[in-house]
């Protein structure tokens, strides 16, 4: 996996099997469901549809993006849902604050949103590296700490009434796509590049596979670790002005179980939850394929409870080909 | 040598024959071994002899590729640990196993509870405990939490757990390595007890006097083949030592080159590693210096506390005669320092990486401008590690997991290479490593030397440190004792001075577990 990622010419036999077993094995699958869906619901295939599916998936996408840093280096961030629902609501009283122009209020809000996100991401980071405390931990009270913060903050309101022009940016299209999924395509591209073609990105994979190994090659390890969770921090913060924009609400209890959704995404995207082990691509893949298939379960009269159950059983699906693939994977490349 | 004995008394155990062969390492090479019936017998041999494979061989943990045992005539084939207990074989091992969130009574009859209508019958586990403990004279309530307990208590409830179940054999690996000398001396009164009922016990320990004090007989074993089985009457230490090491000194060596030592790289002054004891040395460019030691001596404490991996109580580095801040490894890389751990894979390599990113993972500002990677660069400095250090791969950008332990050893030299280090500090670098990577990696050692830089070998292959070392330095009981040149390196003489801080009675022999 990691050798697909970092290596430009990667050696025949490890590109070809690793490439199908990763990435290419989600993408099989995530075809093959659309094929299903196209033969057995004919509104599927439709361009609405698609449009439809694409602003369903944006959140999760972006969320995923910084979740998937957090992995990569062994952490896990449990409390994205409600540090984004701290970001709404404090980046959305600073869109309805007045006195500005909509449009420096609105980058003041995307500004606040991202710094709470990413404020909430250092606490997370500092105090598991600090005392060693597991990230489950850590960020399990996160998510009750920024949820009361919320709620607090806005004494349980819901805030709304944001300017008109920004609602008509949150719904607006591109070439029939959501600017909003353009936004989100655009942070999985810049995470791509950032894992695959800088120091930061070799030294998160390398953390995650073997932290010891990096700090006594003069690494500090700490700081990466910190800054993954900073950087989910940071998607998370994007994701909460998305999600203003589209439904032009800031509520304290929005985006309960979202992180759910984000670590299924990278897990069923090929990350290994010990770390060291996923991509990017493969994250973006897996929200797509969570994305189709909740919406072709839909679209086939699957009743709620039933596509529940179908979703649930496509993660430990997921999970336990991820452990096959990695053991078909290594085997198929020792084979000289 | 039980022949010479008016009527000798049958085995208890006998092993013969028995050979062990792992990946590149033949541990075992037709040992045999006999247990008379009441019996002390120390099983004696540097370290990697084999002395802990035969161990796990007897207690079920390892199966044997060839040989038979015997135990009371009878054949002794243990699957597993659970089939060495049934039959009468105790081992206590080195480490304990214990469970610390239990009591000592749950401890101590943990394979088989007393159990009343499916319950647990806690009176009576708690009578047949207070028996037990008296027997060892351990002085602790049956209910106290064994997590509660001294590691000299842990050891003594060890060694209890093994007495109720039926012990014909009982083996004990380094049994006094954490215990005071009162405690000892109480063991040794339980062991003397115990042989007096027939049992036979196995005795594995580097204290050579404990062994005189304690041993009727002894076996020697070295490099995986054995040597001797004696009376330990009539046996000088001398005579111990030199049937431990052997004489032949092979020529497995790459030829050895006397060079002017340059200058001064690196002087540590009372380097003072935590819970160790303050050492000082000082390297020369151009010189390969050798750390020697009975394992747990002091030397990797002493090199990781130096490369700042493990903080430190106190003293001071120099590098080229400046002193320097080492907290981090960090810091010991930007001085030019590096450490090839004694475990590689859980600590020298990203196994799943590529090859290339090991490579280039401590001088990773050579591959990077701005934060960003340039792979073209990175390839072709791997390259040139891989063409330098003949290191056999089918490509850069493979996996480091799929290389054999002798390539993933020069892996980790060419990181070190490239990151400029003028000082390397190998711990224990031909370990598990076959033979003729072995050679290889020797010569590398030593062209590296030849170069200008400054290398510190530890290793518990003393042959290893002879054949390479200009001069070696050597720890007993975290203390540099002496310092060897080269044309007067006798591993008599050096094993001697190894074993001279833990001659005296008061003194804890040094546990086998090298943990850094």
């Amino acid at each position: 996996m990691t050798s697909v990622t970092l290596g430009r010419k990667p050696h025949p036999a490890s590109s070809l099997a690793q490439q199908v077993m990763g990435e290419a094995g989600i993408g099989i699958a995530l075809l093959a469901l659309v094929a299903i869906f196209t033969l057995s619901a004919p509104k599927f295939a439709t361009s609405d549809n698609i449009t439809h599916i694409a602003t369903e998936i944006t959140l999760n996408t972006m969320l995923a993006v910084g979740m998937t840093f957090v992995i990569l280096v062994g952490g896990i961030d449990l409390s994205v849902g409600s540090v984004m629902a701290l970001s709404a609501v404090v980046s959305g009283d600073v869109l309805t604050a007045g006195g500005l122009s909509t449009s420096a209020a609105v980058l003041l809000a995307v500004l606040v949103s991202a710094l709470v996100g990413m404020g909430c991401g250092l606490v997370n980071g500092l105090v598991s590296e600090r005392w060693r405390v597991p990230s489950f931990i850590v960020t399990l009270g996160m998510l009750n700490v920024a949820r009361g913060a919320a709620l607090q903050y806005t004494d349980a309101k819901t805030l709304y009434d944001f300017p008109e022009s920004f609602n008509r940016f949150g719904t607006s299209t591109l070439l029939g796509i959501p600017t909003l999924f353009w936004i989100s395509l655009l942070m999985v591209a810049v995470g791509h590049l950032v894992l695959t073609r800088t120091v930061f990105g070799r030294l998160v994979f390398a953390i995650g596979s073997n932290e010891e190994a990096v700090r006594l090659s003069g690494h500090r390890t700490g700081v990466v670790k910190v800054a993954a969770f900073v950087i989910a921090g940071f998607t998370v913060g994007i994701a909460a002005v998305t999600y203003m924009a589209r439904l032009n609400i800031a509520s304290p209890i929005l985006g309960s179980g979202y992180e759910l959704n984000a670590i299924a995404a990278v897990v069923i995207g090929g990350a290994s939850l010990s770390g060291g082990k996923g991509s990017m691509v493969g994250t973006l893949l897996g929200a797509c394929l969570l994305g189709v298939l909740t919406n072709g379960l839909l679209l086939m009269g699957v009743s709620d409870f039933q596509r529940q159950m179908i979703t649930g059983a496509v993660i430990m699906v997921a999970v336990v080909v991820d452990h096959y693939r990695g053991r078909l994977a290594s085997r198929l490349v020792a084979r000289p | 040598m039980t022949a010479r004995l008016p009527s000798p008394p049958a085995p208890v155990l006998e092993a013969t024959g028995i050979r062990k062969q792992f990946p590149g390492v033949l541990a075992l090479d037709d040992v045999r071994l006999e247990l008379l019936p009441g019996e002390v017998h120390a099983l004696l041999g540097e370290n990697g002899a084999g002395k802990s494979t035969l161990v796990r061989i007897l207690a079920g943990i390892q199966q044997p590729d060839a040989g038979g045992m015997t135990l009371g005539g009878k054949p002794y084939q243990p699957a597993d640990p659970a089939a060495a207990m049934q039959a009468g074989v105790q081992v206590v091992h080195q480490e304990l196993n214990l469970l610390p969130n239990l009591t000592v009574a749950e401890n101590l009859f943990f394979q088989n509870l007393p159990r009343r209508h499916g319950l647990v019958n806690r009176k009576e586990l708690h009578r047949r405990a207070e028996e037990l403990l008296a027997e060892v004279g351990l002085e602790v309530r049956p209910q106290t939490k064994v997590e509660r307990l001294g590691i000299a208590q842990m050891q003594l409830l060890e060694i209890a757990r093994t007495l109720w179940q039926d012990c014909r054999v009982l083996v004990m690996d380094e049994p006094t390595a954490t215990l005071t000398p009162r405690e000892t001396s109480r063991l040794f009164t339980l062991l003397r007890a115990i042989t007096a009922r027939g049992t036979a016990v196995l005795y594995i320990s580097h204290h050579l006097e404990e062994v005189f004090e304690l041993g009727d007989r002894m076996t020697v074993f070295r490099n995986g083949r054995h040597v001797a089985t004696q009376e330990l009457a009539g046996t000088s230490t001398a005579d111990v030592i030199q049937l431990m090491v052997g004489r032949d000194m092979e020529h497995e060596y790459p030829p050895h080159v006397p060079r002017e030592p340059g200058p001064e790289l690196l002087r540590a002054d009372a380097l003072h590693p935590r819970g160790g004891e303050p050492v000082s040395f000082a390297l020369h460019a151009g010189e390969v210096v050798g750390m020697a030691g009975l394992v747990g001596s002091g030397r990797t404490e002493t090199v990781r506390a130096l490369f700042g991996a493990d903080p430190r109580q106190g003293g001071t580095v120099l590098v080229k005669g400046r002193p320097v801040r080492i907290a981090s490894p960090k810091h010991a890389v930007r001085h030019g320092i590096s450490l090839l751990t004694e475990d590689r894979k859980s600590q020298g390599l990203v196994l799943d990486m590529p090859l290339a990113a090991n490579i280039t993972l401590a001088a990773i500002g050579k591959i990077s401008r701005g934060g960003v990677l340039r792979r073209a660069e990175e390839n072709r400095l791997a390259r040139q590690a891989v063409d330098r250090l003949a290191v056999r791969t089918p490509g850069v950008r493979h996996p480091v997991r799929t290389l054999s332990g002798g390539n993933q050893q020069k892996v980790v030299l060419g990181r070190w290479l490239l990151a400029g280090a003028d000082v390397l500090v190998v711990d224990e670098p031909t370990r598990g490593i076959d033979v003729g990577a072995r050679y290889e990696i020797h010569q590398q050692l030593v062209d590296l030397a030849a170069d200008g830089k400054a290398l510190l070998v530890v290793s518990s292959d003393l042959p290893e440190l002879m054949g390479i070392c200009d001069r070696i330095l050597v720890f007993s009981r975290g203390r540099v004792v002496g310092e060897v040149q080269r044309k007067d390196f006798d591993s008599s003489q050096i094993l001697a001075l190894a074993y001279s801080g833990y001659t005296s009675a008061d003194s804890p022999a040094p546990t086998n577990g090298d943990t850094p």
